[in-house]
């Protein structure tokens, strides 16, 4: 017996990275998911390998940043899978720069993705949630959501803001039986990452290595953070809510 | 089974959060070292655990004194030949402001519950480092993290054990072994029985006030035994120097 056998889940930004291996541990664990994502070729790759192990998952095309999309997406899962009791609020982008190298089109678009998203899936999938007696938000937040780091202003904003919406939805919906918690990883070796060393205009390698300047000694595996957000995800968290899970192989510990 | 093949040291045993994580580490395969000044409910702890198929063993220690923690370690590496999981539990609980409290009190708790998980961690990490490996997991609290009232002492000693977790992190990752902490908010516990009779309360009306928090109600042992057990299992490989906060949302308001 799974984890989350009998769940379905909705994994925002699910077509790689944490989000991808969320989605097939969900799968793994029981859960019928939901990949949804911008990237249709992605998206359509998780759902063939969750379905290759026998696992139950649809993709739906979604701008997270838009409210038509968010509310057809929680529709659609709920119209496909026959409800909704996990909701992981994943999407997120990151910009490298300081404000004055910020563009206003660039930090909207980094709070379009990173938060409004996080209030734009939570408003829609919460009613569904409360309609069922309870459910389970995780959202995506960082390490940086918790400290400042350098050349990323609009990612640090938005993170921030992702912790504090996590624990105030928690508030709001507690006594709904909703649990609402973030995880904070800390680098972790996805597509973003690489993404942030070629804003940077680094090397990948020298990036990586300056990355795994943690206590642990390497950056993280997106399995492991996906593990984190099961845990929270599962009724094993059942006491558990407006927490923020830190992931990081001990990087902000020093 | 998740601790299959693991051997895992748990202070503060016999009651409460301590026992609950006893029997679900045995549940998942753990061999298990309850360590606790109770000799008659650590040996119902044990059978318990056997009873269910599992195995564990008792050892009578005092966390405040260094030749028992010494003892601790050393019995349980004599009864199962290894140390992959210390959960530093052991834990007091005084309701009183500095001014109504007495220096017993206060160093009673800071012994307790910051000094023995030093002292605890001191004597099974060199196994750990010679093994290369290992978890330890240790009992903070919310109170850990903000204030609390009339908790003084404890609130103190909390805030010690979030720190130590950090620093202890920050030493010896590279040497394989992750720490983290716990940090439970109000947990139906024997402690909490205690700190209602103390404060002149009634059971009744000190779950009452309990509603006031995100999720209306308190937790039970078995909900925080399964946080100890996510972060001891290799699913919280990449974590380390972390609290995990369990707590039905107490300190998120």
């Amino acid at each position: 017996m799974g984890a989350l056998t009998g769940k379905r889940a909705l994994i925002t930004g699910g077509a790689s990275g944490i989000g991808r291996a969320t989605a097939l541990l969900f799968a793994r664990e029981g859960a019928a998911v939901s990949i949804v994502d911008l990237d249709a070729g992605g998206g359509q790759a998780v759902v063939q390998a969750i379905q290759g192990d026998g696992g139950r998952a649809i993709y739906v095309r979604c701008d997270v940043s838009q409210p038509a999309d968010c509310e057809r997406a929680v529709r659609q899962t709920v119209g496909e899978l026959g409800g909704l009791d996990v909701l992981f609020n994943n999407a997120g982008i990151v910009r490298r720069a300081s404000v004055l190298e910020t563009s206003v089109e660039e930090w909207e678009r980094v709070m379009a993705v990173n938060v409004r998203s996080v209030f734009l899936m939570s408003k829609y999938a919460i009613p569904v949630m409360i309609e069922a007696g309870g459910g389970a938000i995780i959202n995506t937040a960082s390490g940086w959501g918790l400290v400042g780091g350098r050349q990323a202003a609009a990612y640090c904003a938005s993170k921030g803001a992702v912790v504090q919406l996590t624990r105030a939805l928690a508030l709001d919906h507690g006594a709904q039986g909703i649990r609402v918690n973030c995880i904070c990883p800390g680098d972790t070796d996805t597509p973003m990452l690489r993404d942030e060393a070629h804003q940077l205009g680094q090397a990948n390698e020298r990036f990586l290595a300056e990355a795994a300047q943690r206590p642990l000694g390497r950056i993280g595996a997106p399995e492991e953070i996906a593990q984190a957000v099961l845990y929270l995800a599962s009724d094993a968290a059942s006491f558990v809510t407006g927490t923020v899970l830190v992931v990081d192989g001990g990087g902000l510990a020093g | 089974m998740r601790l299959a093949n693991k051997v895992a040291l748990i202070t503060g045993g016999t009651s409460g959060i301590g026992r609950a994580t006893a029997l679900l580490f045995a549940q998942e395969g753990a061999r298990v070292a309850i360590a606790g000044r109770n000799e008659a409910r650590g040996q119902e702890a044990v059978e318990e655990i056997e009873r269910a198929g599992g195995t564990a063993t008792f050892i009578r220690s005092d966390v405040r004194l260094a030749e028992e923690c010494r003892r601790a370690v050393e019995e349980t590496l004599r009864a199962f030949g290894r140390l992959d999981i210390l959960f530093n539990n052991a834990g007091v609980f005084y309701p009183h402001t500095v001014p109504d409290s007495t220096e017993e009190e206060w160093d009673l708790t800071l012994d307790i519950n910051l000094k023995g998980t030093y002292l605890m961690s001191r004597f099974a990490l060199p196994t750990m480092i010679a093994q290369g490996s290992g978890v330890i997991v240790n009992n903070a609290s919310g109170w850990g993290l903000v204030g609390g009232n009339e908790a003084a002492a404890y609130c103190a000693s909390k805030g010690g054990v979030v720190l130590l977790t950090k620093a202890m992190a920050v030493d010896h990752s590279r040497q394989g072994i992750r720490v983290n902490c716990i940090c439970p908010g109000d947990v139906d516990t024997p402690m909490l029985l205690e700190d209602a009779r103390i404060r002149g309360m009634a059971w009744e009306a000190y779950l009452a006030s309990a509603a006031n928090r995100p999720m209306g109600r308190i937790g039970r042992p078995e909900e925080i035994a399964k946080a100890v057990l996510f972060l001891a299992s290799d699913d919280a490989s990449f974590m380390t120097g972390a609290a995990l906060v369990v707590d039905g949302g107490g300190t998120a308001d």
